[in-house]
This record gives structure tokens, C-alpha cells and sequence, in this order.
């Protein structure tokens, strides 16, 4: 039998899937596009093509605010979630046998474990008696209790990548007289890059769709995008939903697109 | 006269201590509040309304209970009214600041859940009624047998709305019995009902006006406003009140006991009372309100739509649902938790 | 053990404790130290209202395995909380390997461009997801509803005569769960295989391996911890999932996460709800203990 050569990024099955795995991605977000430009308020029936959901949308000073806050939320609760959960990550793996890593792992793990509603109660009732007791109602329990739940999701990426990265360099590093802070940020730093990247992105999204966490511990004035539809699916939701998140769509579409463009002489 | 009530309400505002100047936090159904309505409210009163979304009774309850929510005015339905002043968590009126409150039409005002509306302004109201396409069922609708026992062409295309308190009340009517009822023969008949109809339904779900009129669900027991919405989207749809009992609610905007803002309220509390303001809002979520005299500023098809004006000879099967006892309340949650199963 | 290794164990010690030191604050404040507010809660009576009464009681202990008949008043067994954790472990099971089977192909392609398509194929798995999940799942049902696109395409191909009834089925709630978590798992799989030096595999494929003795002794043992990463985080959050089965399933068979939400919501049972989610917890950490541990073993042993 005739081998051919063998090439790491060319395994025979492995694009089809992928290819078929982006397309199944998109379809979903396809149809909502769609139903954006529909003239009915329905996103089920189709009654012709429009642009009026689009300033409804943007004059609709909620769904500013809400989708303004949310995104706030998960910028800031991802970059906290991801620093801990990096640290954590680094304390946690490539260690030997220290005691109370387990209890450490199940730890970080644990905001997986519950469904969210019983957090949510939990919070609702925990938050509660520090706002009654300290009168601040802010948007710091949000972001704390994003913060939290978050963390398992930078973490395990992180700890994907680091379990099994050699220490060699680190160890030469060190050899060459490199500070522990100068081996972490000229070695280690770099070669956990995309794990760093990949947590960031998954605590960012978690954020940004939670909603029974964010419907309990949420004072007055403060829901965010998701509570926001969750509290019309009774009504119905209307095709400016589609409006909002087409336009959330366009702008990740512009900073990527940005981002590969700057990004191309270095390559 | 409007301007003197401003003025008087500015006064009244200059004077109250320990409160934001000119913010209102109302904590309200999702997709239920006109801004029309509110921008209108803010444009005469210079006060800035803060919305925020809930999604159900059960939860606005619990965060109200927890206490440092910051809200002011809450709208819960009808049989909550009285578990909210049993357990102290909202305030009575100041009736002297409420010089609408006149216009709450008669049958309205003494209410057996807040004789005399000291707690409660109405907010909007409606039935919990049937909703078939009649393209798929062309028989009698005016019946709860509809989805405790489908006739054969609606077999499997039956949706139930998830809210425990209007199913049980639909199903124990249906068998010959009260809401919140504690004759365990009567709940016994109603679960069995229940529980050998379920097969036959294809969900229990919310989100009917959209899949009543994309034709996915061809039977619903829903809400009128929901469906009136529907069917101007698809005109088979028809909507139905069940002989054998029908539930109507309310949902009232109620003052709460920590509420920083009282006489932003007060003032919020008189503007809906105001029969142009009220139709406002009944003409956004599409449900009447409480007020004599909006009829006037309310839209046009509304006031001949069948899921609004109820026939003359179904008005006496439908009636607002009691509060019911914990005893009962334990009956209904059994029941319905096993209906979920 | 020389000295130089003790002083080396001892440091790493340290070092866990401090590193970990922040993320443990923050899950004690706003996760886990909360939750044992639901500890307490699960040895009260409920309300009659929702919340709870501060009176001691077991009844909702004694809730989670047996089940009181409302009108005899007499204890069986609760089988039905048993289907429903059992279609709740075999649903999650279902969607973790087949969110692996896609993923792991996709993961692969992605960590095998170059550093700047890598980075956009990255977002790329992310953006849908920027949409709000409730958003994405009616669209979903769009897709899969009596009239939507699969069912017209498929009617168009004549593959069909009438529409698959997919919408309100466990099928749906499969493909909805699928959908939601696929980038929980393709992301930590891509962290794992992104390290590997690829020149590895065609070394050993030159040397004569089979494609699957490579994939099984060379690919796998690398991309393990990824696995593992990934299969909690679809397999736990798909346990307790509420939004996908409630829009998706219907509302008529439950899964843990949902009966759990209704013992806090309509059920007004908190104290059941807060053993169930107790019992939940203990079960899952003490599965995930044991998980890990194998799998760890495993890759030792090489």
C-alpha cells in the first residue's frame, strides 16, 4: 500500500467536520439576521423586508442601557475571572502531590455543580442582608457574582494548557539568572497565551448570557440584556431582539476583521 | 387642574427627606409598561422612571422578601395582593395624594382581595381562556374540554401554559369542582383528569402569540391580550371561554414599605389613575384596564375585539381566583409537580 | 528525597495556597460559601408562600428519596425523580460526546493554521455566542419548528412526506444542548492541542504507525487534560441546564435543573429544592473527584 505523506493539519474527515461544524454555528445566527429586516414584529412569520426594527432598536433607551451593561458586566467579570483563574492554574498544575489540591480543584469547579437557580437563591438572600446592611446597591454584586461563576470556565482551558507544558525553559530561564517574575513573563506567559485567550473568550460569553444569576442578585435598575428578553418571552419577542443582537453581531464582525488587519504585517 | 397637582406633588416632593431627588423604581412585568406613557409621565412631572423587569410572581416576590432591592412599586396579580400585605412588605396609600383614585370604575374598587383599593391601584386585566385555530378544530371552543380531553384533530397539538393557579382552577372547575378547594375527591378527580391528558398535549409552554400564529400550536390555554395579538398576525385563531369556570386576574401596582421614593410614587400612582394615561397603557400590552372613562381614548380595535369584550352570556363563568389556603396550596403544588413529571 | 527537592515540595506548596489564594476568596464570597445558606434552608419547612419557616425539619431529606402520597399520606419510593435525573445524566451524556466527536475535528483544524487564522477561527467559534442564548435557541427552534427551514428543505428534497416532528422533543432539547456547549468543548480541546509539537505525529506516522496508533498513542494522551476540561464543562452545565430544556423540550418532561427551579418557583417547596441541589452537588463533586483521578492515572501510566 502506498503511503502518502502524513501532515498534521491535513487528516482526511477532520475539515469536512469542521467546515459542516461552522456552518451548523452560523445557521441559527443566520435566521435571527433574517428575521431582523422583517416588517412584522414577528420573528416566526416572515411579512417582508425592512430596516424599521433598526432605529427602533437604537431609540429604545432600555435596550441601550441594558445591553450597555452587559457588556460592561462581562468585560469586567471575564478579566477578573481570567487573572484569578490564571493564578490558580499556575499554583494548581505541574505540582507534586501537594496537599489540598483537590479540595482546591472541586473548589473552583463548584459553581458548575449546582443549577444556577440555587446559586441565584442563594446570592439573592446572601447579597440582600449586605445591601440592607451597608445601603450600597451598585453594580459590584453583578460583577462579583459573574466574576465567581466564571471562573471554572477561564480556568479549565487554562489548566488544559498547562498540564504537560515542560518546565525546561522555565528551569533555563531560571539557570540564566531570570527573576521567578521575568521567567513567568518572558516564558511561561507567552507559551499559556492561547489558553489565557481561550478561558477569556469562554468567561466572556458565560457572562454575557447569564440570566437566572443576574435576575436574583440585580437591583433596582439594573437588568442586563439577557433579563430583559427573558422577562418578554411571555409577551413575545419581537423582531427588534434580532435588531439588537444583529448589531452586537456587526460590531465582534468589525473588531475582528480590525484585528486581522493589524495583525497581518507581523505575521 | 393637572398643574395644580404638579405643583402641589413638587411641594409635597421639596419637603420628604432621605429621597433622590425625582427618580421612580418600578419593578414590573417584562414588555408590560408603555414608554409613551412613561416618557409622558417624565415629560410633566420631571421625574425619571427607572424600569426593571421581572418574569414571574414567584419571583418578584422573593427578591421584594429579601429587602435592600431599592424599588418602589411592584405589579403583582391578583392573589398575591393579600400575601404581600399579610407579610407587611407594602404600605397603605396616602389617599389624600391619589385625588384619581375617583376614577377607579365601581366594580373595581371593592375588590375582595383590597376592599376599597388602599393597597392596590389596577394596572391591567384580562381572562385566561382558550385559543384554537379554527382551521384545525371547528367545534365548540367555549370549553375546557379543549385541552383536559382534545378532541381527535387537536390531539398532540395542545399547549398548556405553565401557570399552576389558572390550570388548576381550569381543571378543577372542569370536574365539577372550586379553586382552592380542599375535598380531596374533587382534587383527586382533577389530577386524574389532568394526568391522562397530558399525553395528549404537545407542550407546556409560554410564547404562544408567536406559535399560535406560525401555526405551530393549534390550542393553547392562554391569555386574551396574547392572543388578541396573534390573531391580528393570523386570523384563524379564535379565542374561548370555558363554560365550566374561567379565571379572570388583575395585576395592581402596590407601594412598597421600603420604598425610598413614596411621593414620586404617589404621583405615578394618580397619573395611570387618569383615564387618557390608563388607556395608554392598555392599548401597548393590549389588555383593559380598571379606569372608568378611558374607553374614549382607547384604540379602535380593541373595543370590539372578542378576546377583550366578553360575550353577555359567558361573562358569569369567568371569576377572579381566590388566595388559597396553605392546605390547598400544598394540594395544588403536589399535583402540579407530578403534572410536570 | 534530597534537600533541594524538599525545599522545592515545600515552596510549591506555598505557592498553591497563595496563586489559588484569590479565586478562592472570590468563589467563597459568591459561590460556594452562599450555598451554605442552602445547606441550612434544606432543614427547614417551607413557606406557605415560597421562602422558608425557621422550624427544623427532615421532611425535605426525606423528600429527595421518597415521595408522600398528597391524599393517603403514604411514603413510596420518588421514581420519579429518578427519571428525571436519569434522562438528565443520559441527555448530558449524549450531548458531551457528541459536542466531543465535532469538536474534537474542529479543535484540531483550528490549532493546526497559522497563528493569525487561528486567532480568527477562534472568534469565529465565539461570536455566535455573543448572541444571547435565549436569542439563539428560538432561532433554533425556527430552524427545527413543523414550518421552519430544515423541515421545508427536507420536504423540498422528497426526502420526506411530512414534517419531522422535532420541536417539544427530547431530540430537540439534544440538539439545542449540542448547539450551546459545543464551544465549551472545542475551546479547552484547542488549548490542549495547540501545545503539541506536530512534527510528533509525523515522525511517528513515518514511522510506520497506523493512522489510529497514532491518534490513540500520540494524539490522545496529549490532548487528554483538553478532554477532560472539556467533557466537565459540558457534561456538569448540561446537567443543571434550564433555558435550553425549557424552551426546546416544552415544558413536559423535565430535567433536573428545571424541577429543581420549580421547587423555587411555583412548587414553593425551597427546603426540597435546596436538598436536591445539595444532593446534586455532593454527587457531581465526588463524580469529578473520581474522574479526574482515572484520567490523571491514565495519563501517568502513558
Amino acid at each position: 500500500m502506498a503511503r502518502r505523506d502524513f501532515s498534521a493539519s491535513r487528516i482526511p474527515g477532520f475539515a469536512t467536520v469542521a467546515v459542516l461544524v461552522f456552518a451548523a454555528l452560523y445557521l441559527p445566527i443566520m435566521m435571527l439576521v433574517i428575521y431582523s429586516f422583517n416588517s412584522g414584529d414577528s420573528i416566526a412569520i416572515w411579512e417582508g423586508f425592512s430596516f424599521k426594527w433598526y432605529p427602533v432598536a437604537w431609540n429604545n433607551e432600555q435596550v441601550r442601557e441594558v445591553t450597555f451593561r452587559s457588556l460592561t458586566i462581562a468585560t469586567v467579570a471575564s478579566v477578573i475571572a481570567t487573572t484569578v483563574a490564571t493564578m490558580a492554574a499556575l499554583g494548581t498544575t505541574r505540582r507534586r502531590g501537594t496537599k489540598g489540591q483537590t479540595f482546591i480543584y472541586v473548589m473552583i469547579n463548584q459553581p458548575l455543580m449546582v443549577p444556577e437557580i440555587v446559586t441565584a437563591v442563594a446570592l439573592l438572600i446572601f447579597f440582600a442582608s449586605i445591601k440592607v446592611a451597608t445601603g450600597y446597591q451598585g453594580l459590584g454584586y453583578l460583577i462579583t457574582a459573574h466574576a465567581a461563576f466564571c471562573i471554572p470556565f477561564a480556568y479549565l482551558p487554562i489548566r488544559a494548557r498547562l498540564e504537560g507544558m515542560d518546565r525546561t525553559l522555565e528551569i533555563a530561564a531560571a539557570d540564566l539568572y531570570a527573576t521567578p517574575w521575568q521567567a513567568f513573563r518572558h516564558v511561561t506567559l507567552p507559551l499559556l497565551m492561547p489558553g489565557i485567550a481561550a478561558g477569556l473568550m469562554l468567561a466572556f460569553v458565560t457572562s454575557l448570557d447569564d440570566v437566572v444569576i443576574t435576575l436574583f442578585v440585580k437591583s433596582a435598575g439594573q437588568d442586563t440584556l439577557p433579563t430583559y428578553m427573558l422577562a418578554q418571552i411571555r409577551r413575545s419577542v419581537s423582531a427588534e431582539v434580532n435588531a439588537i443582537s444583529t448589531l452586537l453581531l456587526l460590531l465582534t464582525v468589525i473588531l475582528l476583521t480590525a484585528f486581522f488587519l493589524l495583525t497581518r504585517k507581523r505575521d | 387642574m393637572k398643574t395644580t397637582l404638579a405643583a402641589m406633588a413638587l411641594l409635597l416632593g421639596g419637603t420628604a427627606i432621605a429621597s433622590a431627588e425625582g427618580e421612580l423604581q418600578l419593578f414590573n412585568w417584562g414588555d408590560y409598561t408603555s414608554p409613551e406613557m412613561i416618557e409622558k409621565f417624565e415629560a410633566e412631572t420631571g421625574i425619571k422612571v427607572t424600569i426593571t423587569d421581572y418574569d414571574s410572581n414567584d419571583t418578584a416576590m422573593a427578591k421584594i422578601e429579601a429587602g435592600g432591592h431599592g424599588f418602589d412599586l411592584v405589579v403583582p396579580s391578583n392573589s398575591w395582593v393579600p400575601i404581600y400585605i399579610e407579610k407587611g412588605l407594602v404600605q397603605e396609600f396616602d389617599l389624600s395624594k391619589l385625588p384619581n383614585h375617583a376614577n377607579i370604575a365601581p366594580e373595581w374598587l371593592e375588590s375582595p382581595y383590597d376592599p376599597g383599593r388602599k393597597y392596590s391601584v389596577p394596572w391591567q386585566w384580562g381572562s385566561t381562556g382558550i385559543a384554537v385555530n379554527k382551521t384545525a378544530y371547528d367545534g365548540d371552543i367555549n370549553t375546557s374540554s379543549i385541552f383536559m380531553d382534545p378532541p381527535e384533530e387537536l390531539v398532540g397539538k395542545v399547549n398548556v401554559t405553565p401557570e399552576m393557579n389558572d390550570v388548576m382552577s381550569l381543571a378543577l372547575w372542569y370536574v365539577g369542582g372550586e379553586p382552592c378547594t380542599e375535598d380531596t375527591e374533587v382534587l383527586k378527580k382533577a389530577r386524574d383528569a389532568l394526568m391522562a391528558a397530558k399525553p395528549k398535549w404537545l407542550s407546556m409552554d409560554y410564547g404562544m402569540t408567536e406559535k399560535m400564529a406560525a401555526n405551530d400550536v393549534m390550542a393553547s390555554v392562554y391569555w386574551n391580550g396574547a392572543i388578541f395579538r396573534a390573531r391580528l398576525k393570523n386570523e384563524d385563531i379564535v379565542y374561548g371561554y370555558p363554560k365550566e369556570g374561567y379565571p379572570l386576574w388583575m395585576d395592581q401596582v402596590m407601594l412598597l414599605s421600603d420604598a425610598q421614593n413614596v411621593d414620586e410614587a404617589h404621583q405615578f400612582l394618580n397619573f395611570i389613575m387618569e383615564p387618557e394615561n390608563a388607556a395608554m397603557i392598555s392599548s401597548f400590552a393590549r389588555y383593559a384596564n380598571g379606569i372608568a372613562g378611558s374607553d374614549p381614548f382607547m384604540p379602535e380595535d380593541m373595543m370590539t375585539a372578542p378576546e377583550i369584550v366578553v360575550a353577555e352570556e359567558l361573562k358569569g363563568s369567568g371569576s377572579f381566583l381566590p388566595t388559597c389556603s396553605p392546605k390547598a396550596q400544598e394540594y395544588y403544588t403536589a399535583i402540579w409537580t407530578e403534572l410536570q413529571k | 528525597m534530597s534537600a533541594r527537592e524538599d525545599g522545592q515540595a515545600r515552596r510549591d506548596a506555598r505557592n498553591t495556597w497563595l496563586l489559588s489564594a484569590p479565586a478562592l476568596f472570590i468563589l467563597t464570597f459568591a459561590a460556594a460559601g452562599p450555598l451554605l445558606i442552602m445547606l441550612v434552608y434544606s432543614f427547614l419547612t417551607p413557606g406557605d408562600y415560597g421562602n422558608v419557616v425557621w422550624k427544623f425539619s427532615t421532611d425535605a431529606w426525606v423528600g429527595t428519596v421518597l415521595s408522600k402520597d398528597i391524599f393517603d399520606g403514604t411514603y413510596s419510593l420518588a421514581d420519579a425523580h429518578l427519571t428525571i435525573f436519569w434522562r438528565s445524566v443520559k441527555l448530558s451524556l449524549i450531548t458531551t460526546f457528541f459536542t466531543f466527536i465535532v469538536g474534537f475535528p474542529t479543535a484540531w483544524i483550528i490549532a493546526t493554521r497559522s497563528p493569525r487564522m487561528r486567532t480568527a477561527l477562534l472568534f469565529l467559534i465565539t461570536i455566535p455566542f455573543w448572541t444571547n442564548l435565549l436569542i439563539r435557541t428560538f432561532a433554533i427552534n425556527q430552524i427545527i419548528r413543523n414550518e421552519g427551514l430544515l423541515n421545508t428543505f427536507l420536504l423540498y428534497l422528497g426526502v420526506i412526506d411530512e414534517p419531522l416532528l422535532i420541536i417539544y422533543s427530547d431530540f430537540a432539547v439534544f440538539l439545542g444542548m449540542t448547539y450551546v456547549y459545543l464551544p465549551l468543548m472545542v475551546l479547552p480541546l484547542f488549548a490542549a492541542i495547540d501545545r503539541f509539537d506536530m512534527r510528533l505525529i509525523e515522525a511517528a506516522y513515518d514511522l510506520y504507525a497506523s493512522r489510529w496508533q497514532v491518534l490513540r498513542r500520540v494524539i490522545l494522551p496529549i490532548v487528554r487534560p483538553g478532554i477532560v476540561a472539556g467533557s466537565i464543562l459540558v457534561f456538569i452545565p448540561a446537567l443543571g441546564a434550564y433555558v435550553t430544556p425549557r424552551i426546546l423540550g416544552g415544558g413536559r418532561n423535565m430535567m433536573i435543573g428545571n424541577f429543581i427551579e420549580l421547587q423555587f418557583g411555583q412548587g414553593r417547596n425551597w427546603p426540597l429544592g435546596a436538598a436536591l441541589s445539595v444532593l446534586l452537588l455532593v454527587i457531581v463533586a465526588v463524580a469529578l473527584v473520581f474522574y479526574v483521578r482515572i484520567t490523571s492515572r491514565e495519563s501517568s501510566n502513558g
